[in-house]
């Protein structure tokens, strides 16, 4: 059999892909010194890539539901690692991460460590358990633990709320990049982003998310590094800059106090016109701003993305799908792994990308030089015509300042190649590398809901009779549903990549962290604790966030408390409600109990069968 | 005790030491992140490096040795998944 071969065969299948990409990458740079233009580049590393994503999509199609839903849970450990590490790190972790360490410094770096911290709430309190527990969806756990419908529900209105926040601004990623790879209209990029996505996953819903998103990974981390090691012995700042950019950081320090930190007046900005959404530096890259609330800032936000991470049903259902409780529990470690290999790569790429731009001794220094010759740079021209970077001569002497040079955030990674002066090929494979990046947090995304939408509601409460044709039909059918709909509103560009994806976290841990652990942790939790800890949560962290972001209603954070972080407030009052309930209600009964106990041992029978 | 009990009770007892790891790595050492970066580590301000590399390799050194801790815990009381490995 085919399927079997393949999963044997997995190492030496993506050894060969990953050996005729690096001599795609090499073909690019003849090509590019023979001659070929840069926007022909972009488009062939976009197109390559995509390509080859739609074709492991195609031949992973399937009829089987378990294959469907879990991939067959025979998903080897390693890969199962490299596909959530790809399915974990989005556009934004891509795109933005560097972007934002280099406009936010040490502060925004709680990300880093909220993002990756999770991982230990992960493996030791849920993914064995769920793995044990052999639900398709995460609601499929909820639904079983606590029973009755109305619970499973509760849960599937969570999990979309959360999933569908960030799926939006995954779709914006593929659809940025796209339309700049392609030259295209960013609105029109949005619906190629879409049709890649689905390319990928429809046909064969988990089983083909799983070895594309591998593919991704490869794709992804590549295009990362590359330019990353490339920087930096090309600059000469050191061999292996993770260990080596002590003094580049110490160089950002002297340079910052040189040039001097200034906040530009929200007024002056408005006046000069910069277009909305550019920043310029002004806060310290190292510097850990002193004070209790700033410590506290910094812990609630890397609290909120833990406790988020656990809670987020795209991740969560990625380890149903490796063939043992062991497995699962190897692969979350696994996972953090391939995760952490881009993750600590960030930190360097900004120090790097920001030396290049701010240190006047560098060839590539544009600060402290005369406006009319950085003009005449031509990726300053590039990014300033698509109004992503500007420049706004503040004190009018004809020399550009620190804090008169504004970018996007977003555009950082994106840019750092051709700033550094690197050829265009690195510019297309890290244009390639974004795509991969989005796509296939998008994939694992809109798979969650559509599965959670057609096991959940459409098999398990409207029509549990339903054939297995008609199963995956309607689970197709939703897949198509969603994405285009996500496409739409992100066509609308509502929010920066960044603050909903933060939202997504806060959403899931509102509504169901506490409902999960505590169905495995504590016996006591009933139904009706369950339901009411999922609605008490969510409601209360969505009325906080109305209630305190500024473009809502904009009220006085309580205990400095943001909206990045509502999910501190939403996760606090699902806690309390729920063991106050399940305390007021009888205990659950023998059935349920025994379940829990079987849950709590890796050997014997998954507690729902292999069909359900 | 029965046999499953005395399981529960060790792999409880290494959820909370795990959680105390991650606690520190995670959240106590941020809180003195300000005195931290007069310290320096391969010539990285110590809260710069911790939160770039420093605690990332922790936790996934963390999880690693969690696999392995949990597995001898199942084994010593004879849960161990037969037949299928990856």
């Amino acid at each position: 059999m085919i399927k079997g071969k393949f999963i044997d065969n997995l190492p030496k299948v993506y050894g060969l892909y990953t050996g005729g990409f690096l001599v795609f990458i090499i073909l690019m740079a003849i090509a590019e010194s023979a001659g070929m233009t840069a926007k022909t580049i972009g488009i062939l590393f976009v197109a390559f890539t995509v390509c080859i994503y739609a074709v492991i999509g195609y031949l992973s199609r399937t009829v089987q539901v378990d294959a469907y839903y879990v991939a067959g849970r025979q998903v080897p450990t390693v890969f199962n690692g490299m596909a959530t590490a790809a399915d974990w790190m989005s556009g934004a972790s891509f795109v933005a991460m560097a972007g934002g360490i280099y406009f936010g410094g040490y502060t925004y770096m709680a990300f880093l460590v909220g993002w990756t911290g999770g991982y230990v709430l992960v493996s030791s309190l849920l993914a064995p358990y769920l793995r044990k527990f052999g639900c398709y969806t995460v609601p499929d756990f909820i639904g079983t633990r606590y029973g009755g419908n109305f619970a499973r529900f509760c849960a599937v209105v969570v999990l979309t709320l959360a999933s569908f926040t960030y799926v939006t601004a995954q779709i914006n990623a593929t659809g940025t990049i796209a339309a700049r790879a392609l030259g295209i209209p960013f609105e029109l990029g949005v619906w190629v982003g879409l049709v890649s996505i689905l390319l990928c996953s429809m046909l064969g819903g988990m089983r083909a998310v799983t070895w594309t998103q591998v593919a991704q990974y490869i794709v992804l981390i590549i295009a990362y590094l590359i330019p990353i090691f490339w920087i930096s012995n090309k600059g000469g700042f050191g061999l292996f800059p993770h260990l080596m950019l002590g003094e580049e950081v110490a160089r950002l320090g002297e340079l910052e106090a040189q040039f001097g930190l200034v906040k530009n007046a929200a007024a002056d900005v408005k006046a000069a016109g910069v277009p909305g959404g550019l920043k310029s530096i002004s806060v310290p890259h190292s510097e850990v701003p002193a004070g209790g609330m700033a410590a506290w800032k910094f812990i609630s936000l890397a609290l909120c993305m833990m406790v988020g991470t656990a809670s987020l049903p795209h991740i969560l259902m990625r380890y149903f799908t490796t063939p043992s409780v062991k497995a699962a529990r190897k692969s979350v470690a696994w996972s953090l792994f391939f995760i952490a290999l881009l993750y600590t790569s960030a930190p360097m790429l900004a120090t790097l990308s920001k030396l290049s731009l701010m240190d006047p001794n560098l060839p590539t220094g544009i600060i402290g030089k005369e406006i009319s010759a950085v003009m005449a740079i031509d990726w300053v021209q590039a990014w300033t015509a698509q109004k992503q970077a500007f420049i706004a001569d503040f004190n009018g002497d004809g020399v550009l300042q620190l804090n008169e040079w504004f970018m996007r955030g977003d555009v950082v990674v994106l840019s750092t190649p051709e700033v550094a002066g690197l050829p265009y090929v690195i510019s297309g494979l890290v244009a390639a590398g974004g795509m991969a990046a989005a796509m296939s947090t998008a994939d694992g995304l809109i798979l969650a809901i559509a599965n959670a939408l057609s096991h959940d509601i459409y098999f398990k409460i409207i029509d549990p009779k339903a054939d297995v044709r008609k199963r995956l039909l309607v689970a197709r059918s939703l897949l198509v549903i969603i994405g285009a709909f996500g496409a739409y509103i992100a066509s609308m560009r509502i929010t920066s990549i960044l603050g909903a994806v933060a939202w997504a976290f806060d959403f899931a841990m509102s509504g169901l962290f506490f409902p999960l652990i505590l169905g495995v942790w504590w016996k006591r939790a009933t139904r009706q604790g369950a339901i009411a800890g999922m609605i008490a949560g969510l409601a209360s962290g969505t009325a906080y966030l109305i209630w305190v972001y500024p473009k809502f209603m904009g009220n006085p954070m309580l205990w400095g408390i943001d909206h990045l972080r509502f999910g501190i407030i939403g996760a606090s009052v699902c806690l309390v409600v729920m063991v106050v309930v399940s305390l007021m209600t009888p205990e659950p009964d023998k059935a349920t109990q025994k379940m829990v106990d079987e849950v709590r041992v890796p050997s014997g029978r998954t507690i729902l069968g292999k069909q359900h | 005790m029965s046999n499953k009990d005395k399981h529960w009770e060790k792999t409880k007892g290494l959820m909370v030491l795990t959680l105390i790891i991650w606690f520190v790595f995670g959240y106590l050492i941020f809180m003195f992140g300000s005195s931290l970066n007069s310290a320096s580590f391969l010539g990285y301000p110590l809260a710069y490096y911790m939160c770039a590399q420093g605690s990332i390799i922790a936790f996934v050194v963390l999880i690693f040795w969690f696999a392995n801790k949990q597995e001898s815990i199942d084994e010593e009381f004879g849960f161990t998944e037969q037949g299928e490995d990856d």
